[in-house]
């Protein structure tokens, strides 16, 4: 087992600035600072949060609507920067933050799939060689001309899920994505998501499923209200969760 | 620290050409879908000002311009060209603001892929002018392969510009309702429909300051007179491209990092 670390989360505290993000005109903004309202409204989505992620673990972050779970995985993925602290990733990372984050609505299955391939850093003879794979795992054969605006939700995260998985990158980021598409199509993702593991991809992961963490992850980190109460083996980590909320 | 400060800007663009490739060319495509004639509007679109502009001004406000329809349609390509750009890049970062609460990118992508497909909208229309330049028997010699070079450098100002305007709207949308009386003042002050001569001295003086009058003066200095321009010319387009770029990624850069907070 490799033992070096490949995320590394130091004291990181993200603050928002609630009364801020609602100034958009000069106006609004002269107006606030003139009555000294411009710095209220202090929130913070993670307070002073350190963890570190070894190269091929699974690690879920739980914790209720609203804690700071997905803040830390923008963060980490390099979407957002964090107000304190730092974190240090050595490697690719695949999103599936949104599934079909990328796509525009008015191009057709084929089309976001060059699109979406580039968003993520890969160019066309790469997504060619992989578009057969991609048309075959998302099932979409018969839609492949079709513009993506008339595709059913799930159609689209099956199209989201293949693209973002085609490509073997060091960690897997995934959020909530599993609670889209059915029965069947949950499986096929996650004998994929279990078939990278094996491959070495540490996972990093975000579900209000118990029974799915449980499945993946042998490590879990509690978030509540932004601040980190637990991490370690996921038995003891919802143990200790589900104390709270029982 | 995050991908964005490991790799320097050279690096990204490498990494992300791709991405610039696929977004000018989703830009082309939704542009003309639907519509019949397709590109073919990029080049009918100035000729057809042209005849309407050239009219006006030839019956309406006289200038004393030889070949005036190519002395039009020069600077109306190269001013349409700034002035599409840099809008649409204004709005670029906004408009993909779902895309980049999601996933990494390196945001000037957007501003820079804009201005790019504008320029290739440009491209087309420089056919217009080429059969203007055969339908009213301009001579053309040797000097008219320079045409690359007044482009280039106004490819550049716009991409500043672009790059500015888009970072700052993220912050204030109020710059969205404002550029667009500024760029009709901007439009008056470049001399794109009447020659700098018919203004008395002091305004020519100030609109000598103007980097658009520059680059529309060296583009027809060779399309249509078939000259070189002179020195000061070329220093005044060089050095206002540049410094309008290198303002526009240092601007660009500083003010990124809260974007997501904003968009």
């Amino acid at each position: 087992m490799n033992t070096e670390n490949i995320i590394e989360v130091k004291n990181v505290t993200m603050r928002f600035n609630l009364a801020e993000e609602k100034t958009d005109t000069i106006k609004e903004y002269i107006l606030k600072l003139l009555r000294g309202k411009l710095h209220f409204n202090e929130f913070f989505a993670l307070k002073d949060v350190s963890f570190n992620v070894k190269r091929g673990e699974a690690v879920a972050l739980i914790g209720v609507n609203g804690s700071g779970k997905s803040t830390m995985l923008k963060i980490i993925a390099g979407v957002m920067y964090p107000t304190k602290g730092s974190v240090n990733v050595k490697g690719s990372i695949a999103p599936l933050i949104e599934l079909g984050a990328g796509f525009d609505m008015d191009l057709t299955a084929r089309e976001n799939i060059y699109l979406n391939g580039a968003v993520l850093g890969y160019d066309r003879d790469f997504m060619n060689q992989h578009f057969d794979e991609i048309m075959e795992f998302s099932e979409l054969w018969d839609f492949v001309d079709v513009p993506v605006k008339n595709f059913s939700s799930g159609m689209i995260a099956r199209l989201g899920f293949a693209i973002a998985t085609i490509v073997k990158a060091d960690i897997l980021v995934v959020d909530e994505i599993l609670a889209v598409g059915d029965f069947r199509f949950q499986q096929k993702c996650k004998e994929r998501m279990a078939k990278l593991m094996s491959n070495g991809t540490t996972l990093l992961f975000v579900s209000h499923s118990a029974e799915q963490v449980k499945e993946l992850c042998e490590k879990s980190a509690w978030i509540d209200h932004g601040e980190l109460k637990a991490f370690g083996k996921t038995e003891e980590v919802y143990r200790m969760y589900e104390e709270k909320y029982n | 620290m995050n991908t964005e400060n490991r790799s320097s800007f050279i690096q990204q663009l490498k990494k992300y050409k791709p991405l610039m490739n696929e977004l000018v060319a989703r830009d082309l495509k939704v542009k003309y879908r639907r519509s019949f004639l397709g590109y073919v509007w990029s080049l009918l679109n100035p000729l057809m000002m042209m005849t309407v502009m050239s009219y006006v001004f030839s019956y309406m406000f006289r200038f004393d311009v030889p070949n005036y329809p190519l002395y039009l349609i020069c600077g109306q390509t190269l001013w349409t060209f700034f002035n599409e750009s840099t809008n649409m890049a204004m709005y670029s970062v906004v408009a993909n603001g779902s895309l980049i609460r999601k996933v990494y990118i390196p945001k000037f992508i957007f501003p820079m892929s804009r201005v790019l497909s504008s320029f290739v909208t440009m491209g087309f229309s420089l056919v217009a002018i080429l059969i203007v330049m055969i339908f009213t028997g301009v001579k053309i010699n040797l000097s008219i392969l320079l045409f690359p070079i007044p482009l280039f450098f106004l490819l550049l100002f716009c991409m500043g510009i672009g790059l500015i305007l888009s970072a700052l709207s993220v912050y204030f949308r109020d710059i969205m309702h404002l550029y667009g009386v500024l760029t009709m003042a901007w439009m008056y002050a470049t001399p794109v429909f009447y020659p700098i001569e018919a203004l008395p001295a002091n305004v020519a003086m100030v609109i000598s300051f103007n980097p658009m009058y520059h680059y529309i003066t060296f583009f027809r200095e060779i399309v249509l007179y078939g000259t070189v321009p002179g020195a000061w010319t070329w220093i005044w387009c060089a050095v206002s491209s540049i410094v309008a770029f290198m303002a526009g990624l240092t601007v660009f850069r500083k003010l990124q990092r809260n974007f997501i907070l904003h968009v």
